[in-house]
């Protein structure tokens, strides 16, 4: 056995002092391995850091409540009339002083500047009210101060002020012929809501012209996740023409448009992982063949036909390797921690940061491994079944 | 005494696609232990293909083939190499000295194959390379070396495991006269003084003057020397 690895170990150290003498095609499989692993990276760290923000943005114990049919709070509206009627309906938690607790809520797009390419984008402003705040919970102004009732002040998320330009503390921001101060600063802890402008939910009614209509209605639940009541109320009133759903539910029901990007990732990881293959399998062959006098001489010296073959396999293995560490090197250089927006699901923008995390680069250098041991296993079965007599053909 | 190799009506042919090659149909031989022979004969008559069965390197199709009072045509690929390791020492044309590999590492390589510690080893590479004159040169790489350095190089690895057998097809081929002589010298010391038995095949009847005898190979068949061509 200890005989076997020496063997093993002898080859291995041949072949990997001779690859400067297949330098380049050594380095282009090497590099392939790399894109194919920091690609599958970047689509997983996106989908990683989306799913959390939006996983972090729902809770159990609120319930959201559309109008019947709206994809999005976005083209949803409810009437005053019908919030003050679902305000009686049971399981609903009650404030300090009794009143039933619930944010009625509007949701609209204004433009923004994206710091990064200046382009024009969506980027959601909510109208809310102090109970909005407190039935969310977690909220935290980190710059600044609360917008005051009744004025044109409004809050931005941090991750508005990180992405978008024009949200300084202080600025003034012009919504087609409204214009706000910014006066404070807000954080979630890293929930979509953190991608959101805020403002009093009356001034937001006036200047977009609402009425007395909102979006969206939030409810502190009695009980986490039971939304009964409600549901038994919009089912027998006709008047209410609403959805209801817990905002967890309502969150993950979005984020699901996600999951396609993790096969997306998967599948692009995939097909370009074959790509890889292929010329791992190409540099191994010519590996071989340019070995085929060496390999057949250690043959008939006495060496075993398992030294060729895991020779030629770590050798494959080992530059397959190197080009996945360096592919997740590149991904967590370039890409973990690296804040930007997307589209979400309502086509307003939601910020999101990559996030890499030791699971998925061990997702990275797997794919690696397979590679490398795929495109080295059959070179090197052909390196095991070389024939001896081929030592004794003229090489020279 | 038993020959050391004793071909008994060995056959051999290849099949190439359709067509069916015969190289040899009936052929016997016996080499005693400590002889040296030279096998001469035209291009394509058979040579290497014998040399590699006696090796153990490929395997008649019909016959038998007998190395010390033991059959090897039938061993297994695994057991051969076995074989081969314990009883034969290569030597080639092209030297077939690993290139990445420097003149000692090269000479260690069939030690690896037993189970010496590193520093008899080094002691076994070392005396094997003093036989060859070639000491000063254990650090050094193949293609820093000379044809006929690398090519003593080649004669150390064969011996430096101590085999019964060294086979050689045209050691000299590649080398001019005077280093092939220096070559077949020392082969011929390794018979005279180390009880090699060496089986050399070979063009050039200057260098078969060495061997203690020549057999003539000529359309798979041995045949006296006048009239070989
Ligand atoms: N693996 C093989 N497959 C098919 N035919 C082969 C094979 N090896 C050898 N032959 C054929 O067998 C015959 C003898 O070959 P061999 O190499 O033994 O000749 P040789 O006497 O060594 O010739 P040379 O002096 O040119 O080296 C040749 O006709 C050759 O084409
Ligand atoms: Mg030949």
């Amino acid at each position: 056995m200890l005989r076997l690895l020496s063997q093993i170990w002898t080859v291995i150290v041949m072949n990997v002092r001779s690859l400067p003498q297949r330098l380049w095609m050594s380095l282009a499989a090497t590099f392939a391995v790399t894109v194919v692993v920091a690609v599958l990276l970047s689509f997983l760290a996106m989908s990683n850091g989306f799913s959390k923000t939006l996983s972090g943005t729902g809770s159990e114990d609120v319930a959201i409540v559309t109008r019947s049919g709206s994809q999005s709070e976005l083209n949803s509206v409810i009437g005053r009339d019908s919030v003050n009627i679902l305000s009686t309906a049971s399981g609903i938690a009650k404030t300090a002083d009794g009143q039933p607790f619930y944010s009625a809520e509007l949701y609209v797009v204004v433009d923004g500047k994206k710091r990064s390419s200046g382009t024009e984008v969506n980027i959601p402003m909510r109208g809310i009210s102090s109970l909005g705040f407190d039935l969310r919970g977690g909220i935290e102004i980190v710059e600044g101060r609360m917008f005051a009732d009744g004025t044109n002040e409004i809050i931005v998320g941090r991750g508005i002020l990180d992405q978008f330009s024009g949200f300084e503390l202080g600025s003034e921001v012009a919504f087609g012929k409204t214009r706000w101060t910014v006066v404070g600063v807000f954080s979630t802890g890293g929930s979509a809501f953190e991608s959101e402008l805020w403002a009093d939910a009356r001034m937001v009614q006036d200047l977009f012209n609402r009425g007395n209509s909102f979006q969206t209605m939030r409810i502190k639940l009695s009980e986490a996740g039971n939304i009964r009541g409600l549901e038994e109320m919009i089912e027998n009133d006709p008047r209410l023409i609403l959805d209801v759903d817990t905002e967890a539910g309502y969150f993950a029901a979005q984020g699901e448009a996600l999951e396609g990007i993790v096969w997306f990732g998967w599948g692009i990881g995939i097909v370009m992982g074959l790509g890889a293959l292929a010329g791992a399998l190409n540099t191994m062959y010519t590996s071989v063949a340019s070995r085929a006098s060496e390999i057949a001489t250690l043959r008939a010296i006495g060496f075993s036909n398992v030294s060729a073959f895991f020779g030629t396999l770590v050798e494959s293995v080992v530059l397959s390797l190197i080009g996945g560490v360096i592919g997740a090197l590149v991904s967590y250089i370039f890409m973990d921690g690296l804040t930007t927006a997307t589209i979400g699901a309502s086509f307003t923008q939601v910020v999101f940061t990559f996030e890499l995390s030791a699971d998925l680069l061990q997702n990275g250098i797997l794919l690696a491994l397979v590679i490398g041991l795929v495109g080295g296993f059959f070179p090197a079965l052909k390196a095991a079944r070389l024939p001896v007599i081929v030592a004794f053909r003229g090489s020279a | 005494m038993a020959a050391l190799f004793d071909l008994k009506n060995v056959a051999k042919s290849f099949v190439k696609g359709k067509e069916k090659i015969t190289i040899f149909e009936d052929l016997n031989m016996e080499i005693e232990e400590g002889d040296f022979v030279a096998i001469m004969g035209p291009s394509g008559s058979g040579k290497t293909t014998l040399l590699n069965m006696l090796g153990g390197v490929d395997q008649p199709t019909g016959g038998e083939v007998w190395f010390d009072g033991a059959r090897i045509d039938k061993l297994s690929e695994g057991q051969l190499a076995k074989w081969r390791a314990n009883n034969v020492g290569f030597i080639f044309q092209f030297y077939n000295l690993m290139p990445m590999l420097n003149a000692a590492r090269n000479v260690e390589l069939p030690l690896l194959l037993t189970r010496l510690g590193s520093k008899q080893r080094t002691k076994n590479v070392m005396t094997a390379l003093k036989l060859v004159e070639l000491e000063d040169r254990a650090k050094h790489m193949p293609n820093e070396m000379s044809g006929g350095q690398q090519q003593r190089v080649a004669i150390a690895r064969a011996i430096v495991s101590d085999p019964k057998l060294l086979l050689c097809d045209e050691p000299t081929g590649d080398l001019d006269r005077a280093t092939a002589d220096e070559i077949l010298k020392t082969l011929q010391l390794l018979n005279t003084e180390f009880n090699k038995t060496i089986v050399m095949v070979t063009h050039d009847p200057a260098a078969a003057k060495y061997a203690k005898r020549t057999l003539h190979l000529d359309k798979g068949e041995f045949v006296e020397a006048e009239q070989a061509a």
